[in-house]
């Protein structure tokens, strides 16, 4: 195998080893619970929205997360394998077309809504 | 063993990405540096008139060998290599080895050490003024016809009444030797002789790349 694989795979053993991997999907809502430092505090944060789009690359995956905020959208970009991002959660699953969910950016309220997989079982 | 000019041969693998335990991405490259077999110590005191090291990097199949560069290879009895290439140091560390000798990544780097690297950038071929000085090309709306990535004038009028030496045009670029200075060493794997680099470094992957102790800052 080519070498660089070989070492991308270690990394993403190594940080498999501390925290397994979750099914995570386009469509998605999800629970990231994210470490937020403080000062010399931390404390752990949730953001809670709609998998919009998750890129592939071993341990340089990231995935983007999009909520709605007082009224305002919100996208986040999580790195899959960071050491901030201490737990993820599937809280539902939805049926989706396509791999990145772009147009929800477009929607707003009832046509921003995807339809829930009903007998989905979350993650926790 | 360690000194500023101390450096071996090696071969860039690629990039990839580590992070802190704060969270910050850090972003390296993969070197592969050595092993590095001593081909032959040249010192100031004998005929060579400087000190150095020559280095051997990789193998190299036995027939693209030479018979002058085989019999140069027996005197240390080494096999054909890859690369071949002198690594500067002083007199002092020059004598601290002997032809022959194997060196690996961890016996020159060590986590925290900053380097510089030497390589052979990407080559472009023949580049526009656009890619390869940087130049803003020419406005795209308002009539502008067949000059949208042009560089413009190249002078002025009578006097000089010809174009200044120097002037920046199209050409060749890349694939010309490159240094990036001060990159920090985040990781050495000893085993198999990596060293994990903060940052770019030039050339394509599997590029031969010369990587040594920072010039231009101490190592602690």
């Amino acid at each position: 195998m080519d070498l660089l694989q070989t070492i991308e795979n270690e990394i993403l053993a190594a940080r498999v080893a501390s925290r397994p991997n979750v099914d995570v999907r386009p469509g998605d809502t999800v629970r990231v619970h994210v470490r937020i430092k403080e000062g010399d505090k931390s404390r752990v944060q949730m953001f809670e929205g709609a998998v919009i789009r998750i890129r592939k690359g071993g341990p340089r995956t990231t995935f983007t997360v999009r909520k709605i905020a007082s009224g305002v959208g919100v996208e986040r970009v999580f790195p899959a394998s960071s050491p901030n991002v201490v737990k993820i959660q599937v809280m539902a699953r939805h049926k989706v077309r396509r791999a990145k969910l772009y147009f929800l950016r477009n929607r707003r309220g009832k046509s921003a809504r995807l339809k829930p997989i009903r007998d989905f079982k979350a993650i926790k | 063993m360690a000194n500023e000019t101390m450096g071996l041969l090696g071969r860039k693998i690629g990039m990839t990405q580590l992070f802190h335990e704060d969270g910050t991405v850090l972003p390296v490259t993969v070197v592969e540096v050595g092993p590095n077999q001593i081909l032959q110590v040249k010192s100031s005191e004998r005929a060579d008139g400087y000190a150095a090291l020559q280095l051997g990097f990789g193998t190299q199949k036995e027939h693209r060998i030479n018979k002058p560069m085989a019999g140069h290879l027996a005197k240390s009895g080494a096999n054909p290599k890859a690369l071949i290439a002198e690594i500067r140091v002083s007199d002092e560390v020059a004598g601290g080895f002997e032809a022959g000798q194997n060196i690996g990544a961890a016996d020159v780097f060590a986590e925290g050490d900053v380097v510089d690297v030497i390589g052979t950038s990407k080559g472009r071929g023949f580049a526009g003024v656009m890619k390869r000085h940087n130049f803003a090309g020419f406005i795209r709306s308002h009539g502008t016809h067949e000059f949208f990535r042009h560089g413009g004038s190249i002078g002025t009028r009578l006097t000089p009444g010809h174009v200044m030496k120097g002037k920046k045009m199209p050409g060749h670029m890349g694939a010309e030797q490159v240094t990036v200075q001060n990159l920090d060493v985040v990781k050495v794997d000893a085993e198999r002789n990596l060293v994990f680099l903060k940052g770019g470094v030039p050339g394509p992957k599997g590029a031969f790349v010369k990587v040594r102790k920072a010039v231009k800052k101490i190592n602690a």
